[in-house]
């Protein structure tokens, strides 16, 4: 059978209008769902404990939200006080998302602790979290994030994440912001990168020097000085350091104030 | 006439041209409010001893047209939260009414607490949050003045991509240019809130209000200004700016920075 419009157009006589959309041009979303929070955060392990740190500035464009805004978080302690914690993490990038992604964690590791009578090992935490964030492939949380605690053996453990959830255990790790002012820094303070044996060789021959795990004094001297140089050079970074320091006696919060300019 | 009932009565394409159906397309991607309609422009907050300040005027811009003069922009929840809204009107709208269905269940209900500032700054972020989440955002920048649990004062915002912030003082949109600083310079940030008065409080934000009036072109001289202290929230809706003067321009050589 013959339709009407059929019909109609194939006399060529009057045309009618009906429900053929005449085609529109797609119009493009305006909205776009990230901003940039800005601020750096920053972790190295040692024998023993492992520390987490992170500015507290929070940035929109030029402008500064606010001047204590924390970006490193205890996860798993009992309700809003964050006590008897054992895992921390550090979110930095876009601050929603990250407090977004802190909440769920949370959550994730207060469940765990109820369903299997045991606190989650940093290990399964660290993997966890990855879960997460690639679980959000195709609409990322767009953080970096560090997670930090003391693994099976009691050293000190930290593994960073990239926005989709590749991670890796490290011993020391810049993000954010200012993490390519750090990370040389770190990479030449912690890891002894360039660092050499005086005098035991000529050229290629020259012995780098040894490695070994920091003292907790000596990290937490390298930490504040990576903050107040990032400061000085980044505009994003500064008004406050806040640092948690994880060992087997508990987790240890710091407050430095740092450049406010 | 044709053969055919069902074109009987319908425009012809001869007479009228071709009916522009693309207004009814059912294919292609979902739209959401891609931008907003009619805004209202900055909130500024400070907090003092005891309490919390919080202002914004009373216009509703259509672009740069002055669309609304009478629009309240601030929101009194509860006994003792203030919530003041800048950005879309209607999304404001929406908003408020979702609060108020809140407060109806939570004096109905019977555990007795009742929701502070800092539960509907938590509630009204993560409804922002969702809705970005779901590319269908509510076009506004908040500003959630009251108390905390520990009955200490409370001011945070939260913005359409559900990112959220506090501080002793807070300002939205062109407000956060222009009445910060001014607050930064009344009420440094180390000093302690217990050293501000509300007296100092309220004549500062009015002083950000007037410069907002003499810089912002979608600002308003009627505002609302809202003092929440532990007695409750006065709330005074129509305020008018007073004691403007241009006279200080004379004096501005420059951007302002050059003295000679």
């Amino acid at each position: 059978m013959m339709s009407a419009m059929g019909h109609q157009s194939q006399n060529g006589t009057i045309g009618y209008s009906f429900g053929t959309p005449t085609t529109a041009p797609h119009k493009e979303h305006s909205f776009y769902p990230y901003t940039d929070n800005g601020g750096s955060t920053l972790g190295i392990t040692g024998e023993d404990f492992a520390i987490l740190a992170g500015d507290t500035r929070s940035v929109a464009g030029y402008n500064i939200n606010s001047r204590y805004s924390p970006k490193v978080f205890k996860i798993g302690g009992e309700d809003d006080t964050g006590e008897n914690a054992h895992i921390i993490l550090s979110v930095v990038g876009f601050a929603a998302d990250g407090h977004a992604l802190k909440e769920r964690l949370d959550a994730i590791v207060k469940m765990y602790k109820y369903q299997h009578g045991k606190p989650m090992s940093v290990r399964a935490c660290a993997q966890r979290l990855s879960t997460i964030l690639y679980s959000k492939r195709f609409f990322p949380y767009y953080v970096t994030a560090i997670l930090a605690g003391l693994d099976e053996e009691g050293k000190g453990a930290l593994y960073s994440y990239d926005p989709v959830g590749s991670y890796e255990r490290e011993q020391c790790r810049a993000a954010g912001s200012a993490a390519s002012l750090i990370m040389p820094f770190l990479d030449n303070q912690v890891s002894f990168k360039n660092q050499y044996i005086p005098g035991s060789g000529e050229g290629h021959d020259l012995q780098a020097k040894k490695k070994e795990l920091l003292p907790m004094g000596t990290v937490e001297h390298l930490v504040k000085d990576a903050f107040t140089s990032a400061v000085e050079r980044h505009i994003e970074v500064g008004d406050g350091l806040q640092m948690m320091v994880i060992t087997k006696s508990g987790i240890e919060e710091k407050y430095f104030p740092l450049k406010q300019d | 006439m044709n053969h055919f009932p069902e074109l009987w009565g319908r425009p012809r394409d001869d007479v009228y041209g071709p009916y522009n159906s693309s207004y009814l397309k059912s294919t292609g991607p979902k739209t959401h409010t891609q931008s907003p309609a009619v805004t209202g422009t900055s909130v500024v907050a400070v907090k003092f001893n005891g309490g919390v300040a919080i202002a914004a005027d009373n216009l509703a811009s259509y672009g740069s047209l002055s669309r609304f003069t009478d629009v309240k922009r601030l929101r009194v929840f509860g006994e003792s939260a203030v919530v003041g809204f800048s950005g879309d009107v209607s999304d404001m709208q929406y908003i408020d009414r979702l609060l108020e269905s809140i407060d109806i269940r939570e004096n109905y209900s019977t555990h007795g607490n009742l929701l502070n500032a800092k539960n509907l700054h938590t509630y009204l972020s993560k409804v922002f949050y969702k809705r970005r989440s779901d590319f269908n955002p509510l076009w506004n920048h908040i500003l959630v003045a009251g108390f905390d649990g520990d009955k200490k004062p409370f001011l945070s915002s939260a913005d359409l991509l559900g990112t959220t912030y506090s501080g002793p003082h807070l300002a939205t949109g062109f407000g956060a240019h222009l009445a910060v600083p001014i607050l930064r310079r009344l009420f440094p940030e180390e000093k302690p809130i217990e050293e501000i008065t509300k007296e100092d409080a309220v004549s500062a934000l009015r002083e950000c209000l007037k410069v907002l009036w003499y810089r912002d072109a979608r600002s308003l001289d009627k505002y609302s200004i809202a003092i929440i202290t532990e007695d409750g929230v006065e709330l005074n809706e129509d305020q008018k700016l007073e004691e403007q003067s241009w006279a200080f321009a004379e004096s501005i050589k420059g951007y302002g920075a050059q003295v000679v």
